[in-house]
């Protein structure tokens, strides 16, 4: 087992290796297409036998938890895993054609191996500090692909991405540091049974507020977003996409799991400062792209918008609502990449991001319409593709608790989604070219056409078949989230089931003990 | 730099700093030490040689470029922590190897991954302070 939880780690580290070694060749590229392969193909493996088993544990080096690092796998971390691999293809592939000899020679394809493997292990470790160690892994390898280009604006925004990511990182440190001086350990099936018993409660909900200011700057949630739109529209196409697909979805693949499995004895504070930051999350980002005049910006602002539909999904807290967040994860990576790669072919062809520069797309390159319809559309929450029922659900759930005001957030934003996906539409498709250009497919070469194209349509095709066939997918996020609200077999898998039995009954031993206190209370006072 | 002192010192110091960071590397299993170390202490030695002779002897003198080295090093690490496959033990576990060992308690020569793993982070934390250092060397 422990090999098979490694391998999306080790695989993407040797990819990497070789790659670099190779840098001066094209074959970097290819060497970074087959190791994505791999990666996919355990990837898929893992989550076969997640689903068999529901969670698989690894202990590195034999060291038995909690003293050493444990690798987790329960559905959500497998479900994640496999997303960043396609993703991580899809990217791969992109990448033949959007790269350029100098970013190869500089070691582009290696870096977004380490990357991967980064965002990987984010996903599958059951260790906070670990998962800090993978934090870092991340933030120095997108920090060296945002400055590859060299050119002045992508230095701007890697100054930015990397001063707010060091303090976010900082905070997250702080609160590790904190949580391991109250406990005495850091595995986090093992925190999970520890904060029960707390002595200070208060602390513990410091704490966890440490943490959600620190995962939330990642996530870019409101009001700690200002990096994302600042960087994301500079460095290589390729790159934006996987950063705008994955990196800030760790963030709140971070949030889910800490504040699922760790702090959850605070909820009422915890996760109803969570709800309003995600309404606010939603709406801001939903404006700010409104206000945007060019491509990437305004996928940019809308990553923040989609980022406070998942957190909407964790801070209602019902299996429902954690569903829906799951869903939206899987479908929000997936439809968010595309756009962005999308973004890069109509930049390539049509010479420009700003929105006044370009046009006459939909005249002159009708297929490049079709795919960015898809994923528009599914963003804007069109049914019946998969954006559709990511909305309904997250809706529903809401609207299940009576919350009418955060359902009624959540719609407005989704139409205003439509009104930025409607301007690009017009502006890039529609308007004839302002330069009176006609950019066609047919410029690029046909191999670049393939490399360009093919990962766009595959990932449209898997937004159609989530949209069309949901069932299977919102199966899947009912487990992942019937796992994430009851964490008793996830603590059994890293522990042993003594200590899951312990957890699974611990808040009725509580209960009882109480019951006895105030019976015997009741004793004493006659 | 064109200091005469620096130069003639750099010759002793550069072997010394390189010595004593294989040392250092060797020593690092159960006293302190190790790759990470190591690797800073041998980088120190090629930084002090690049700053007394320049750039460009220095990476004359180390041959390989430092991120191929780091590269390898990454590499080597990824070695060591995979030879736990050999005898089917989870990933990461320690192999040793007693060369020699007696029946009498002797020990031999432990060998272990362990020290390969050791070995690559030397080399990745050696290549890649050198590629920073070489790099602000040369802007300047």
């Amino acid at each position: 087992m422990s090999w098979l939880l490694a391998a999306p780690i080790i695989l993407p580290l040797i990819t990497a290796v070789l790659a670099y070694l190779a840098r001066t060749r094209p074959l970097a590229g290819r060497i970074g297409v087959a190791g994505s392969v791999l990666h996919l193909a355990v990837a898929g493996v893992l989550m076969g036998v997640a689903l068999d088993r529901g969670v698989v544990v690894a202990q590195i080096g034999s060291w038995p938890a909690p003293f050493g690092i444990t690798l987790v796998a329960d559905i959500l971390s497998a479900v994640m895993v496999v997303i960043t691999a396609i993703t991580g293809l899809a990217t791969a592939v992109y990448a033949l054609a959007d790269v350029g000899p100098r970013e190869n020679r500089l070691g582009f394809h290696a870096l977004l191996q380490v990357l991967l493997a980064g965002v990987s292990g984010a996903f599958v470790t059951g260790d906070l500090f670990n998962l800090y160690v993978w934090f870092e892994v991340m933030l120095i390898a997108s920090f060296a692909l945002l400055v590859l280009g060299g050119q002045k604006a992508q230095i701007d925004g890697a100054v930015k991405y990397v001063a707010l990511n060091l303090v976010s990182t900082v905070l997250f440190l702080t609160g590790v540091g904190l949580l391991y001086g109250m406990t005495g350990t850091l595995n986090m099936a093992d925190l999970a049974v520890t904060l029960r018993a707390a002595e200070n409660p208060g602390l513990v909900t410091l704490v966890a507020m440490l943490f959600m200011v620190a995962f939330g700057m990642k996530a870019a949630l409101f009001p700690l977003f200002f990096w994302l739109p600042a960087s994301y529209h500079t460095p290589a196409f390729a790159v934006s996409a996987v950063f705008a697909g994955l990196l800030t979805k760790v963030g709140v693949y971070a949030l889910i799991r800490t504040f699922t499995l760790i702090f959850t004895e605070d909820q009422p504070f915890t996760h109803t400062f969570l709800l309003w930051v995600a309404c606010l999350t939603m709406a801001v980002g939903v404006i700010g792209a409104a206000a945007q005049a060019d491509f990437r910006k305004i996928l940019s602002f809308h990553i923040i918008s989609q980022i406070g539909y998942m957190v909407l999904g964790l801070a209602l807290m019902t299996p429902l609502a954690l569903t829906g967040a799951v869903f939206y994860l899987v479908h929000h990576i997936i439809v968010k990449a595309n756009l962005f790669l999308v973004s890069g072919v109509a930049q390539k062809i049509a010479g420009d991001t700003a929105l006044d520069r370009i046009g006459g797309l939909y005249r002159t390159a009708p297929l490049l319409a079709l795919l960015f319809l898809v994923p528009a559309f599914s963003l804007a929450g069109f049914p019946p593709l998969s954006g559709f029922w990511a909305k309904y659900v997250l809706v529903k759930a809401s609207l299940d608790l009576g919350a009418w005001l955060v359902a009624g957030v959540a719609l407005a934003v989704g139409l205003l989604t439509i009104y930025s996906m409607t301007k690009i539409w017009g502006e890039a498709f529609w308007k004839p070219h302002p330069e009176g250009r006609d950019p066609r497919l047919s410029a690029l070469s046909p191999a670049a056409r393939r490399a360009l194209l093919g990962p766009i349509a595959a990932l449209a095709v898997l937004t159609c078949v989530i949209g069309f066939f949901p069932q299977p997918f919102v199966a899947l996020a009912e487990r992942a989230s019937a796992q994430l609200l009851d964490p008793s077999a996830y603590v059994a898998a890293v522990l042993g089931p003594e200590a899951g039995a312990r957890f699974h009954r611990a808040p009725e031993a509580a209960a009882a003990a109480t019951g006895a206190e105030a019976a015997t209370g009741a004793e004493a006072a006659p | 730099m064109n200091s005469v002192i620096l130069t003639a010192g750099t010759r002793v110091l550069v072997a010394l700093l390189v010595l004593f960071s294989v040392f250092m590397l060797l020593r690092g299993h159960n006293e302190p030490g190790g790759g990470f170390i190591g690797g800073l202490i041998g980088a120190t030695g090629f930084v002090i040689y690049a700053i007394a002779c320049g750039t460009d002897a220095a990476r004359a003198a180390l041959r390989a470029a430092p991120e191929t080295v780091a590269a390898a090093g990454l590499g080597i690490a990824i070695l060591g922590a995979l030879m736990a496959a050999i005898t089917g033990q989870p990933f990461f576990t320690g192999q040793w190897l007693f060369l020699g060992a007696g029946e009498d308690g002797d020990k031999g020569l432990p060998l272990s991954s362990v020290l390969v793993f050791d070995v690559g982070v030397y080399l990745v934390v050696f290549g890649a302070i050198l590629t920073l250092v070489f790099a602000l060397e040369e802007e300047i």
